[in-house]
């Protein structure tokens, strides 16, 4: 395939977003944590809560950093790499980036200020309700960010006219039907990576046997909030893949490998698909098991890539293994999870070498998960980039190639350097400094006050 | 109706570009002049004075960008490609500054490095704002005989560039005079009274320069009909600088940069003289550009709803770090 614009265009989009998409993600799940920890203090009045809370507010509020700087860098994208998606769609999608601004920009920028340098400016309760206002913003970020990305795929309530395409029913964008799972699977998935992190870097701590109070705390935590948020997020999977199949059957064809429409179609454990040859070498499948999953039914009908011509059906490879990659690694996050809690009832977490290794390398599985999760839809979607209606090689800028290779390469190198780099160092140097003003004296056989009494430590 | 609408979300767009271009403006200032201070405590203090504000500030560009592409989709998408490199530049620099801002905080070593980022990055931020502001004032081209480059990059707009970041620096330097004292409140004073000569010297260049470079321009600020309402803009900007001066020999705290902020506005408002009903110069005018009707209605009650609040708690959360700046820590 040659390079053009379109696709280098793509290739730009792909990797700022690729790394966009780690900050807010890390954030969400982060902040709700701090909220969640912060709640604990006031509660309790025990410093240790506290402690918790300053220490990953620190992490938030790197993290946080990153996500808005290359965020700016993706709305101006839109307009400068993506003209004519923006003069068609602007009308649709526009108002919902205004939202965003509006709602969940202001409210995260106005009260972040206070959250990490106002302990010392404002009483417990206003920084309180601070914390609480980011959560609220980060999560109304994610929501209207969702409600745009879910009208690509699934376009309602608008009408064409021209070239351009107008709104007919607001409700129906906003509240659009295929919007609440994927909004939650997002907010799970935030969730579970940033709980992920949490568990690694405690889990690092009881290895190197420092901060033990605070790593014990946020690591039992975590470990029981992910055993309960891991299963959840699996159901949301499921409800949203058998939403794509009705909305996309041909992404669900790619995610699974499906050439030719069949009823009860096999579930391709693995299989190297050959997008020329219109089929899949070393196929290794279980029967009726796609459909099972797709469809919820024995015999459901699955449609087949075959049913359109080349041009018209995405590229299998990455739709296909990035999917299972997802799975694979949310199953891989689910059995950790048990392990955690049944290591917790036998009071063994704390002390098992192994799975505090374990652990510790885990923090990327999240992140691993949610990626390639957006590869799936993202990939899934074309040749479109408004399902259905809007051809991605339609909506290019009138740019030269120069200018996205001259753009292209200083993006690369910029973010490579800056959050390939940096971001990583500073964050070692903070986890390696860890937490003050926790007093380890405080450290009881019962650290964690609000466990049921099942999961106390036992004697 | 269609024409209030989108006459109402010209007004917004334009006031969230101001809002952007004081706050923003003050913050970017700060970022530049900072290199200049040579002791580290006093660089300390410039950074933790700007530190709980910059996001915030920033958060107006980000309005400005997602409302002129929700209102007018159509100047977006017309904008952008045009000024592709001057874009890249600026939001490369804000990139870089604001993980400075982050970096710096947890550096030793490299603190020095993420001070040099702050400065090349708002320095490049407002290099790349001044070359757009140029093109705006200036007006877009489309005809396939001007080069792309052009557009963006000509005297007029790199007399501008250089302009604003002096603007920005006056800015910065009396939002400094409040938020500190003694030794180094002195040397804002001074600077701030050295920038004002170049801003007065700014002003007479743009006033001269900007009628030679369209008629349009010259035959609306020269209509003998309106000429006289007109010229109470420069009157007021000059009265203000004197103001300025004034304010700075007495060592007045809050006017100097309320005068600035004045000055800011004023220029803002002969900008938007010189270029109504446009929104992309001499190509669009707003009301071609603007969405459908119900995409601007249904914003609108969003921007009645959320502005409201939003400016109260954007006011608020100055009003926490009010007062001389202490190092800040987290």
């Amino acid at each position: 395939m040659l390079l053009d614009t379109a696709l280098l265009s793509r290739i730009q989009f792909g990797f700022t977003i690729s790394f966009h998409i780690l900050f807010p993600a890390f954030s969400i799940g982060l902040v709700l944590f701090i909220a969640i920890m912060e709640t604990f203090w006031l509660k309790t009045k025990n410093s240790l809560y506290l402690g918790i809370c300053k220490f990953w507010t620190k992490i938030f509020a790197l993290t946080f950093g990153m996500g808005v700087v290359s965020g700016v860098v993706m709305e101006f994208q839109l307009g400068t790499n993506w003209a004519g998606f923006t003069q068609a769609v602007g009308g649709v999608l526009g108002p919902l980036f205004t939202y965003e601004v509006m709602t969940a920009f202001f409210i995260e920028a106005g009260f972040l200020g206070v959250m990490l340098f106002g302990w010392e400016r404002v009483g417990p309760r206003l920084h309180y309700l601070a914390t609480l206002l980011v959560v609220i913003g980060t999560t109304l970020s994610a929501y209207w960010i969702m409600s745009a990305n879910t009208w690509m795929q699934h376009p309602v309530g608008y009408k064409q006219v021209g070239s351009v395409f107008k709104v007919a029913d607001w409700m129906q964008i906003v509240f659009n039907p295929a919007l609440f799972p994927r909004f939650i699977h997002m907010l799970l998935a935030s969730y579970i990576s940033a709980g992920l992190v949490i568990c690694s870097v405690s889990a690092y701590y009881l290895l190197q046997n420092r901060f033990i109070t605070f790593a014990k705390t946020c690591f039992s935590f975590t470990w029981l909030a992910l055993f309960v948020l891991i299963p959840v997020q699996i159901y949301f999977g499921d409800v949203t893949g058998v939403q794509v199949h009705i909305n996309q059957p041909l992404k669900t064809a790619a995610m699974e490998g499906i050439w030719d429409t069949q009823a009860g179609a096999p579930l391709v454990l693995f299989a190297i698909p050959d997008q020329k040859k219109q089929m899949n070498h070393w196929e290794l499948s279980i029967p009726h098991g796609a459909a099972l999953f797709n469809t919820h039914q024995w015999n459901g009908v699955l449609r087949g890539l075959k049913t359109v011509s080349i041009s018209d059906q995405p590229h299998v490879i990455p739709v296909f293994f990035g999917f299972r990659m997802m799975v694979g690694s949310g199953l891989l996050m689910l059995l950790l999870s048990i392990i955690a809690v049944y290591l917790r009832w036998r009071g063994r977490l704390y002390n098992t070498r192994w799975f505090l290794i374990s652990s510790v390398l885990s923090a990327p599985l999240g992140f691993i998960a949610l990626w390639c999760g957006w590869i799936t839809a993202e990939m899934g979607r074309q040749p479109w980039i408004v399902y259905g209606v809007l051809r991605t090689a339609n909506a290019v800028s009138p740019v030269s190639l120069r200018e996205v290779m001259i753009s292209f390469a200083l993006l690369f190198i910029v973010y490579g350097i800056i959050f390939g780099y940096f971001y990583f160092y500073f964050l070692h140097k903070t986890l390696h400094k860890g937490p003050s003003g926790i007093q380890e004296k405080e450290e009881s056989r019962q650290p964690f006050q609000y466990m049921p009494s099942s999961f106390k430590e036992h004697p | 109706m269609m024409n209030i609408l989108a006459f109402i979300w010209c007004g917004i767009i334009a006031f969230g570009v101001i809002m952007y271009v004081i706050l923003g403006g003050f913050d970017l200032g700060v970022g530049i002049m900072s290199i200049f201070f040579k002791d580290e405590k006093e660089r300390d203090l410039l950074m933790s004075a700007i530190l709980p504000m910059w996001d915030g500030n920033q958060t107006w560009l980000v309005f400005g960008g997602a409302t002129l592409y929700g209102a007018f989709p159509a100047a977006f998408s017309m904008i952008l490609p045009i000024m592709y490199i001057p874009i890249l530049i600026m939001v490369i620099a804000l990139l870089f500054r604001g993980v400075a801002f982050e970096f710096r905080l947890k550096a030793i070593k490299t603190k020095r490095l993420w001070e040099l980022c702050i400065f090349l990055g708002s320095v490049f931020a407002t290099l790349a704002q001044g070359l757009i502001l140029g093109t705006f004032v200036r007006g877009f081209n489309l005809s396939p005989h001007v080069a792309k480059i052009d557009q963006w990059f000509n005297p007029f707009g790199i007399a501008c560039a250089i302009a604003l970041v002096f603007g920005y620096v006056l800015l910065g330097a009396n939002f400094l005079i409040i938020k500190t004292s003694g030794e180094l409140q002195e040397k804002n004073y001074k600077l701030a009274s050295k920038i004002q000569y170049i801003i007065l010297a700014a002003f007479i260049m743009v006033s001269i320069w900007s009628p030679f470079l369209d008629p349009a321009i010259r035959e609306r600020w020269f209509d003998p009909n309106h000429m006289l309402y007109l010229a109470i803009l420069p009157f007021v900007t000059l009265l203000l600088l004197c103001g300025h001066w004034v304010a700075l020999k007495k060592k007045q705290e809050y006017l100097p940069f309320w005068s600035v902020i004045g000055m800011f506005l004023m220029c803002y408002l002969g900008f938007i003289i010189s270029s109504y009903p446009y929104i992309v110069p001499r190509q669009l005018t707003y009301m071609e550009a603007a969405a459908d009707r119900s995409s601007l209605l249904f914003m609108l009650v969003g921007a009645c709803v959320m502005l409201p609040p939003l400016l109260y708690y954007t006011y608020y959360s100055y009003r926490i770090f009010r007062g001389k700046v202490t190092q800040i820590e987290y």
